[in-house]
């Protein structure tokens, strides 16, 4: 039961909040505490998971090739807490002020639907119900990111439809194949029956099929235009859950369906993989370095970014998958506080362009110390938790050998810090412009609109302080997910499934 | 019959990509829409057709070949659903982009 927690609680906040009456307040305290207790549900599953081992819920107690299985081991349930944790931060910065338009439009009950959609695709064993679940959480920003109405927003929420309706397609047509030749969708069984059923031919058609959808939902090169195109432009609050949370829906769904189902480390796909890794790097970083809009150099950061988290898949060693999936939970925390800090910037000089932001290290010593927190860990200064995760993506790669690769990542990793200094420089040291001066009213900001930051920020240094535990549990996860065994034998064991609870 | 919704399958690629390479929105969305018809025959014809055999087993159990697979189109009735949902709303979507721009040229919005 506790396992249908992360899906159910959310659905629930959210048909609470379409039918109770326009009562502002109600509305946010409602979505704030769907979200707190999703939260809680997600660090049950993952205190469970610790001490127990992989979870598994029948639904509806059908056995599992035949019924819809929700399983969680660690990958899982990390993903479902940072879930928690993003939805909190999102939905708490709503007590600061939301466009009334947009709440009219169910903006609260739309953000319960995204996570609900996100946590379904993490938690499902099914991978039909992967899909569907990609199509919950994909409508639902459809929404999000066209409740607008200025030309710009509406123009990049088309690209956005346009672009991941192609990559359901390619889904679909991939687990069409995948079902023909298998003749089971449960995520276990296939594991168990593929090795039997595959030819290579097929076997490299539907791997580059899979990595060609998930690819431009994580916004690799060369899928990913999509993405700088349209995460600019919804509210900030909207662009940290889209930036944390989906392109890494994809990340989760290539690491998952490629352990279990692509096992042989030769296959081309797995090369391919490692260059587009590599070229992501390379090409977000210095996209980002001829940005000028701070949430524009977030978008490209956020895909270079995403480079670091799949090049451990292509690896396939346990110490490179979990420090890609340690790099995972580090971004999102890091690049939803950023994305927060630019509605910090759109509440006190009314813009995120850097020509005209500056002279904000005077005016907001604290806030210059909160947000330098998030720019140095994704820059990955030591000893914050982008130094660790970078540590634990390249020392493999030095380990195996691959010099190219690491010498990218380590340039890569010095653009970063490059980019990020351009942003504090811009942002905090440049004295203010005129435009900044000139206005003479400087907006005050508010408990509720820092209190968000402040929380992503403390778990940032949190998990800087943590970096061992976590990034043992990252190992742990990533030897889980490479062995496959383990998952094949809760979900569909030897005699009865683990019983259901 | 599997060849004849291969074929079929494959034209339905082939024209929705066509479609979706015009630069003009509405030619967009209607290659999408096929696209995603395609796929649904795709998984009707990966899976096998059985010919007017019903997909329910009987008492005594059936051989493989006596009933038709149940599971390829409850998969193709869900991805209609939601395909119809989707589109019906970037239907939408196109139609308040093409009135802001003024123009269904993809390359002018």
């Amino acid at each position: 039961m506790l396992l249908a927690l992360p899906i159910l609680l959310p659905l629930l906040a959210a048909i609470a909040l379409l039918l109770l009456p326009q009562r502002r307040r109600l509305r946010r305290v409602i979505a704030f505490v769907g979200a707190l207790l999703i939260l809680g549900a997600a660090v049950a599953i993952l205190v469970r998971v610790r001490s127990g081992g992989i979870q598994v819920l029948q639904i509806g107690s059908w056995p599992a090739p035949y019924g819809i299985t929700l399983v969680a081991d660690l990958f899982s349930a990390l993903m479902v807490v940072m879930v928690g944790i993003i939805g909190v931060a999102v939905t708490g910065s709503s007590f600061s002020g939301v466009d009334p338009r947009r709440e009219a439009f169910g903006y609260h009950a739309l953000i319960h639907v995204l996570l609900m959609g996100v946590a379904g695709a993490f938690l499902t064993g099914d991978i039909f119900n992967l899909y569907v679940w990609f199509e919950v959480m994909l409508i639902a920003s459809f929404v999000l990111m066209s409740l607008h109405r200025t030309r710009a927003q509406l123009h990049a929420a088309f690209t956005y439809v346009a672009l991941n309706l192609l990559a359901s397609a390619f889904l679909l047509t991939a687990i069409g194949l995948l079902y023909g030749q298998a003749g089971t969708l449960n995520f276990a069984d296939l594991a168990r029956a593929w090795p039997d059923r595959r030819t290579p031919g097929l076997d490299a058609a539907l791997s580059m099929l899979f990595l060609t959808a998930f690819g431009i939902k994580a916004g690799l090169f060369p899928l990913f235009f999509w993405l700088p195109a349209s995460y600019h432009t919804p509210p900030a609050a909207i662009g940290a859950l889209l930036a944390g949370l989906l392109t890494k829906v994809g990340v989760y769904a290539m690491i998952r369906v490629f352990t279990l189902l692509f096992v042989d480390p030769a296959a081309s796909v797995y090369t391919a993989l490692l260059a587009m890794s590599g070229v992501t790097m390379i090409v977000g970083l210095i996209g980002a370095l001829g940005q000028h809009d701070l949430r524009r150099i977030l978008s490209f950061n956020l895909i270079g970014h995403i480079g670091f988290t799949t090049v451990g898949l292509a690896l396939r060693t346990p110490a490179s998958l979990g420090g890609s999936i340690l790099y995972v939970l580090h971004h999102i925390l890091v690049i939803s506080t950023l994305f927060l800090v630019s509605g910090l910037f759109l509440r006190l000089r009314r813009t995120t362009d850097l020509r005209l932001l500056g002279g904000m290290y005077r005016s907001q010593p604290l806030v210059a110390c909160l947000v330098m927190v998030p720019l140095f860990s994704l820059a990955g200064i030591p000893p914050l938790s982008g130094f660790v995760a970078k540590l634990a993506v390249v020392g493999p790669m030095i380990g195996r050998q691959h010099y190219v690769l690491a010498a990218v990542a380590l340039t890569v990793s010095l653009l970063t810090v490059l980019s990020m200094a351009r942003v504090w420089e811009e942002a905090f040291w440049k004295p203010a412009t005129d435009r900044a001066a000139g206005s003479a009213h400087q907006p005050r900001l508010d408990a509720a609109i820092l209190a968000p930051v402040v929380l992503l920020v403390s778990l940032t240094i949190g998990l800087s302080v943590a970096a061992g535990p976590v990034y043992d549990m990252a190992t742990r996860a990533a030897q889980q997910l490479l062995d496959r065994n383990d998952y094949v034998r809760a979900v569909v064991g030897e005699g009865a499934p683990r019983a259901a609870r | 019959m599997e060849l004849l919704l291969a074929v079929l399958a494959g034209v339905l690629y082939a024209t929705g990509l066509y479609l979706m390479l015009r630069r003009r929105l509405a030619q967009l969305i209607i290659g999408l829409g096929l696209m995603s018809n395609g796929a649904n025959i795709l998984i009707l014809a990966a899976a096998g057709v059985t010919r007017a055999k019903p997909p329910l087993i009987a008492d005594p159990p059936l051989r493989a070949d006596q009933f038709a697979d149940p599971v390829p189109q409850s998969l193709i009735l869900t991805a209609i659903v939601i395909g119809f949902g989707v589109l019906a709303f970037a239907l939408v979507l196109a139609h308040r982009v093409q009135r802001s721009a003024g123009s269904d040229d993809i390359d002018m919005i």
